[in-house]
């Protein structure tokens, strides 16, 4: 195994701890996010956003760009943060913008209005699919970028995902690389408690795809690691796609929030707020 | 250029299937961003396993999962790719419904799907046949709905998709259906023609509705009415001139879908004649808002009215 950045660790967790900060403060201004989610995958997405992605936030439409489809997409909320902190539009822009007429940044994102997003999404089961077409898009240009999909756990509860699984498979896309945002709650409580997703890296490999567990998908040495590990995107090699199954927690960095199914969305008060910080900041200072 | 039709022409019969394959066969050689898509649909020594043999790297078969076709179309298009979705299309409009509201019409990508099968033309029974398509797709913004009247105007069609923004629905037959026109015009989509000119009253078909109809205004020519007949191939955006003119000029309108009378052509055009303010006799003919019967495209038309027979009927009585 490749030996770990930790100067790259560190640098990346303390953009995850601001990241979560920003988000706080977005669903204080605006009162109400998707938060559970955002949490969950908070440290991956900043991991690819901030270091492992060919992205670059003034050219966002790059041809030679890294794509990244969100197929959770009521997790838009994290990503609407971490483009105005590249700089892509200013906070006020997105706080008056939220959810209200004339405004660009809806619960579910809109690609034509923010450029950073590759598809506009918020029904479930889709980004699968729509990654599949660009990985083939990449691999009949010959065209040296990736494309990941972030899915939720619950959203595999949808048929389509498992149609794009089954195909990408058939076509070995070298170029693809799934993420299970696996923090193991939907909507209403536990996923094993609404439809049993386990033994879902099982599930995964069985239709044709390497598996490859994040055990603590909130550490970021651990998702450090996974990212660095992947091969180098390939268009035309053919070979199994890769899904990076990411145990997290949702709610992660609040404690109050964790593990709790009605933190899957919510408004926050300035005590909560303040509380969030004191919580992101603590568990800062104990990671050193 | 003018339009012309002519009886005798309409005794022959083309496939649009076959056509708008040769069609993309010839596109394809040239254009390297089409990408032709299919469900489990090219059986070998068909138009579409030729077309998997010459550009394997333009062709994609998803097996049989619509949406996913509908996903990966998509995904093709927001890579800079024209992608042809070609499929059964009850599994399309109505499978497939929530791909092509959201991946493809809230994206605003030119995918092109291309759902064969059409009306009562599939012999299938009710879970073949394509009865809403029109409805669905006329609802969902951005959206264009199209339905060409004969195989000639799909190639048409097919070929003016090219330079045409957004994403488009195509509706064609599942067999052999009478050529209309020969053909000497220019086709434009979201402009109706006027396959023939009257002033007795107003047919507006879409699809085999045009053929119906001109079978029964020829007919009625012959009794001394005459009956205009207009091709409203695009159902979205609809020609509201036409439509006002024909309204105005006519004072009888009669709309032929193979198509549930409800949410379709029939009601995009009361929707037109309404908000106008024009005074006009008017009904909509199709599938009366049932599962329909089993049979023969032929017998079905015959059965729920909308043939040549049953418009003149309905056109005499009308006039009465």
């Amino acid at each position: 195994m490749e030996k770990i950045d930790m100067a790259l660790v560190k640098r990346l967790e303390d953009k995850a701890a601001d990241i979560r900060k920003q988000l706080i403060d977005m669903t204080y201004a605006i009162g109400h996010a998707h938060l559970g989610g955002a949490l969950s995958m908070c440290d991956i997405t900043v991991a690819l956003y901030y270091h492992f992605l060919n992205f670059n936030p003034m050219e966002p439409k790059a041809p030679d760009r890294d794509r990244l489809v969100l197929s959770k997409g009521h997790s838009g909320c994290l990503i609407y943060n971490i483009f105005a902190d590249m700089g892509m539009y200013d906070k006020e822009e997105l706080y008056n913008g939220y959810n209200r007429i004339g405004g660009k940044f809806g619960q579910h994102p809109n690609r034509k209005y923010i450029e950073g997003f590759e598809a506009s999404t918020g029904s479930l089961g889709h980004g699968l699919s729509l990654a599949v077409g660009m990985a083939f898009a990449g691999r009949m240009d010959r065209a040296g970028w990736r494309v990941f999909c972030i899915t939720g756990d619950g959203e595999l509860n949808e048929g389509s995902n498992w149609e794009a699984i089954m195909l990408a498979a058939h076509h070995q896309f070298g170029n693809l690389v799934a993420i299970v945002d696996r923090n193991r709650i939907q909507g209403n409580g536990w996923t094993e408690d609404t439809v049993t997703l386990e033994p879902l890296a099982d599930k995964w490999e069985s239709f044709g795809w390497e598996v490859r567990v994040i055990e603590d998908g909130n550490d970021m040495q651990q998702v450090v690691a996974a990212l660095a590990a992947l091969p180098p995107s390939d268009p035309v090699k053919r070979r199994k796609p890769i899904c990076l199954l990411a145990n997290t927690i949702k709610g992660k960095g609040i404690a109050f929030m964790e593990n709790e199914p009605k933190w899957h969305a919510g408004g926050l008060s300035k005590e909560k707020r303040d509380e969030c910080h004191r919580l992101i900041d603590e568990a800062r200072k104990v990671r050193g | 250029m003018a339009v012309t039709w002519d009886f005798a022409e309409m005794l022959s019969k083309e496939s649009a299937r076959d056509k708008f394959m040769l069609k993309l066969l010839e596109l394809a050689a040239t254009n390297k961003n089409i990408v032709y898509i299919c469900a489990d649909g090219a059986p070998v020594g068909s138009k579409q396993d030729e077309f998997r043999k010459l550009y394997p790297e333009q062709f994609l078969d998803v097996g049989i999962a619509e949406p996913n076709a509908i996903g990966i179309a998509a995904g093709l298009a927001l890579s800079g790719k024209m992608p042809f979705v070609n499929a059964f299309g009850p599994f399309l409009s109505v499978r497939a419904t929530d791909q092509i509201h959201t991946d493809m019409a809230y994206n605003d990508v030119p995918v092109r799907v291309i759902g064969t099968h059409g009306g009562l033309t599939s012999g299938g029974g009710p879970t073949h046949y394509t009865v809403c398509d029109y409805a669905i797709m006329r609802s969902i913004p951005n959206m264009t709905m199209v339905a060409p009247s004969d195989a000639n105007q799909c190639a048409k069609l097919i070929e003016a998709s090219l330079t045409y923004p957004g994403p488009m629905y195509i509706r064609v037959a599942r067999g052999e259906e009478p050529l209309v026109y020969k053909d000497d015009y220019d086709y434009v989509i979201g402009k109706a023609i006027t396959a023939k000119d009257g002033s007795d009253a107003t047919i507006i078909g879409t699809g085999i509705g045009v053929y119906n109809g001109l079978v029964a205004a020829q007919q009625l020519a012959k009794e001394g009415i005459e009956v205009r007949v207009i091709d409203m191939h695009t159902i979205k955006p609809i020609d509201e001139e036409a439509i006002v003119k024909a309204a105005r000029e006519t004072g009888v309108i009669i709309t032929v879908e193979d198509h549930n009378i409800v949410g379709g052509l029939g009601a995009a055009v009361a929707e037109v004649v309404l908000e106008a303010g024009i005074p006009c006799k008017f009904k909509r003919m199709g599938i009366p808002d049932v599962f329909a019967e089993l049979g023969t495209p032929e017998e079905l038309y015959a059965y729920y009215g909308y043939d040549g027979n049953g418009i003149i009927k309905q056109i005499k009585k009308m006039l009465g």
